[in-house]
């Protein structure tokens, strides 16, 4: 892939346009925002569809709640504010006012990940999916470029309950394309390969693509695949991986305890164990740095995949 | 709306107590106190103010009751079947397995507007409910009950906030201040100040009554609705377990169920409060 070609959007962008062609076409989509509604691109909607948009300030948990009482009525609102907040501040209120009476509530985490930067740990989301997908009823859906993030969004509005969507700060190269297959809950297989295979999601994936072309050249062969819903899994694709590659290596931009890696272990080990590897943080906070900085600091570049990679092949039978 | 036969709903008001009582004696586990605290409460919302079918309880119209201390469940179940909601012979099935009629609040029984509990929650849903009502231009109000000590919640002045600067007149909070919470007399427990000025400061027009005088309830309720551009809270000051003597006002009463003998003795002194009504 040429690198240098490939256009660099922040999946909020993405988000942000899908809020737009959803205001268009669906009048009871209505969008609430905690304070940060330029960052979040909520700002969008609030300009082209005022009425439908209610700032709650500093407020989570009252956000979540006054969504969830918007959706008891019919509406579909997305809640908008960072990662760390909407799913750590308001947990409890998305546990019980939205999730326990499966609401039609759809929570968007933006700047997820280190990936935000000198903000530093209070900012840097790692752990929504491990809280997002242990509540009963939620879907979770990590995007992995700016046009899967939009095609994401408009899916989640016709998706019947909570949706929670983990969203970028930073641009990252773009990927798919508007016809690349999309459903919420079934993985895109992105390369074929037959001696392991790497399953990622959010901004990692494109990492992960890199790290199977330097394999390439090793003369090792490693599927690809692009778990953007890490909740409901797709426990086919990781069954046939198993199978089929006997070895796995999961990449997130994430803490490993809970997050991707974790729900794809859960399905191996009940299914077909074979060796994995999890790349992701590892039971730590972040820290301040430029996004390439850290991503090195916390061991997540291709060059760790690769040598994920080798490792699992290596403990094959 | 017509004045009500404000004794007709006295005597309603102890058959619900009763209700209730037996519902807590036969499940052997529940929170007595709350729920006798609120009956008068809910018997002016439900018997004169509320715009409900209980035929078609998702009526798009209807006026809605949030239940945010959900642990006085017992009490809105305890209306809910005597409004027909459904069969006065599910009461009896409160907290056991397989039961609608869970612990705390859940959707999907009849009458139910939300799932609660985890308490603080209730008012911001609330707003969104308000604010849904706004765009769709309907004329519907929504009531949200909170107990005195539920109001520590941060959230709760979060959504107090929230409704005032969107001006949802058709929100109105009710207090059931019975004075007391787990760990004892709220005013130890967390001394809230001046409470009527909290709210009154955060831009809602504020009512103080005696939430055991239905009559007051009923005046209140009404004030509230003709209070427009704020939103209004009712603090109704009641006494936890009111009703049965040897409940009334003790803090242990908290979260238990009544034992048979204990039941026999409330239904005796319900029964003769009954009896001086009836004469």
């Amino acid at each position: 892939m040429a690198e240098e070609k490939l256009q660099m959007v922040p999946t909020r962008d993405g988000f942000g346009k899908g809020l737009l062609e959803l205001g268009a076409q669906n009048k009871n989509v209505v969008v609430l925002s905690a304070d940060l509604t330029d960052s979040t691109r909520a700002i969008w909607f609030k300009k082209q569809f005022p009425d439908r948009f209610f700032g709650l300030g500093v407020a989570e948990q009252d956000m979540i709640g006054t969504a969830a009482g918007l959706a008891l009525c019919g509406k579909i609102p997305f809640a908008c504010t960072f990662g760390v907040f909407a799913s750590g501040r308001a947990w409890d209120q998305i546990r019980i006012s939205v999730a326990y009476m499966n609401l039609n509530v759809k929570i968007a985490g933006t700047h997820g990940g280190i990936s935000v930067g000198p903000d530093g740990a209070t900012h840097q989301a790692i752990e929504e999916v491990a809280l997002m997908r242990i509540l009963p009823n939620m879907t979770v859906i990590v995007p992995c470029d700016a046009v899967e993030a939009k095609r994401a969004t408009i899916e989640a509005a016709s998706i019947k309950g909570p949706v929670y969507l983990r969203l970028g700060r930073s641009g990252v190269p773009v990927i798919t394309k508007e016809d690349t297959p999309f459903k919420v809950g079934k993985a895109n297989l992105l390369r074929e390969g037959k001696d392991l295979t790497i399953i990622a999601c959010g901004q990692l994936v494109y990492d992960s693509m890199l790290a199977c072309d330097l394999l390439a050249k090793e003369g090792i062969s490693a599927r690809l695949i692009n778990l953007h819903t890490p909740k409901p899994i797709d426990r086919e694709a990781i069954i046939k991986a198993a199978q089929e590659t006997g070895a796995i290596v999961t990449v997130e931009e994430h803490t490993i305890l809970g997050g991707l890696g974790s729900a794809v272990a859960e399905v191996v080990v009940q299914s077909n164990p074979v060796p994995m590897k999890m790349i992701g943080i590892k039971d730590r906070f972040g820290v301040s740095g430029e996004p390439e900085e850290l991503f090195k600091y916390f061991g997540l570049t291709p060059s760790d995949i690769v040598n994920a990679a080798k490792e699992v092949v290596s403990r094959k039978k | 709306m017509n004045r009500p036969d404000i004794l007709e709903l006295k005597k309603k008001a102890i058959e619900i107590r009763k209700d209730i009582l037996k519902m807590l004696m036969i499940a052997g586990s529940g929170h007595t106190g709350g729920s006798l605290s609120a009956v008068d409460i809910l018997v002016a919302l439900y018997y004169y103010k509320l715009k409900l079918d209980p035929a078609k309880p998702s009526w798009k119209e209807r006026d809605r009751f949030l239940l945010s201390k959900g642990h006085g469940c017992p009490a809105l179940y305890a209306v809910l079947a005597d409004k027909g909601y459904f069969p006065k012979e599910k009461l009896w099935t409160l907290r056991k397995f397989g039961s609608q009629l869970q612990g705390h609040p859940q959707i999907g029984l009849a009458g139910v507007e939300i799932s609660s509990g985890s308490l603080g929650q209730g008012l911001s849903i609330a707003n969104g409910i308000a604010l849904a009502g706004r765009l769709d231009k309907l004329d519907s109000r929504v009531y949200c009950l909170m107990g005195d000590g539920e109001t520590n919640e941060g959230q709760v002045w979060e959504a107090v906030m929230t409704a005032a600067h969107y001006k949802l007149d058709s929100v109105c909070a009710i207090i059931d201040f019975n004075g007391l919470q787990i760990d004892g007399f709220c005013c130890e427990v967390m001394d809230m100040g001046p409470y009527l000025h909290k709210w009154k400061d955060f831009g809602w027009n504020a009512i103080e009554t005696d939430g055991h005088d239905i009559e007051k309830m009923i005046l209140s309720l009404d004030e509230a609705e003709k209070a427009k551009g704020k939103p209004t809270v009712i603090v109704a000051h009641t006494i936890k377990g009111k009703g049965v003597s040897f409940i009334e006002n003790k803090v242990e009463w908290h979260g238990i169920a009544p034992k048979k003998e204990e039941y026999e003795k409330a239904i005796e002194e319900l029964d003769g409060e009954l009896s001086k009504l009836t004469k």
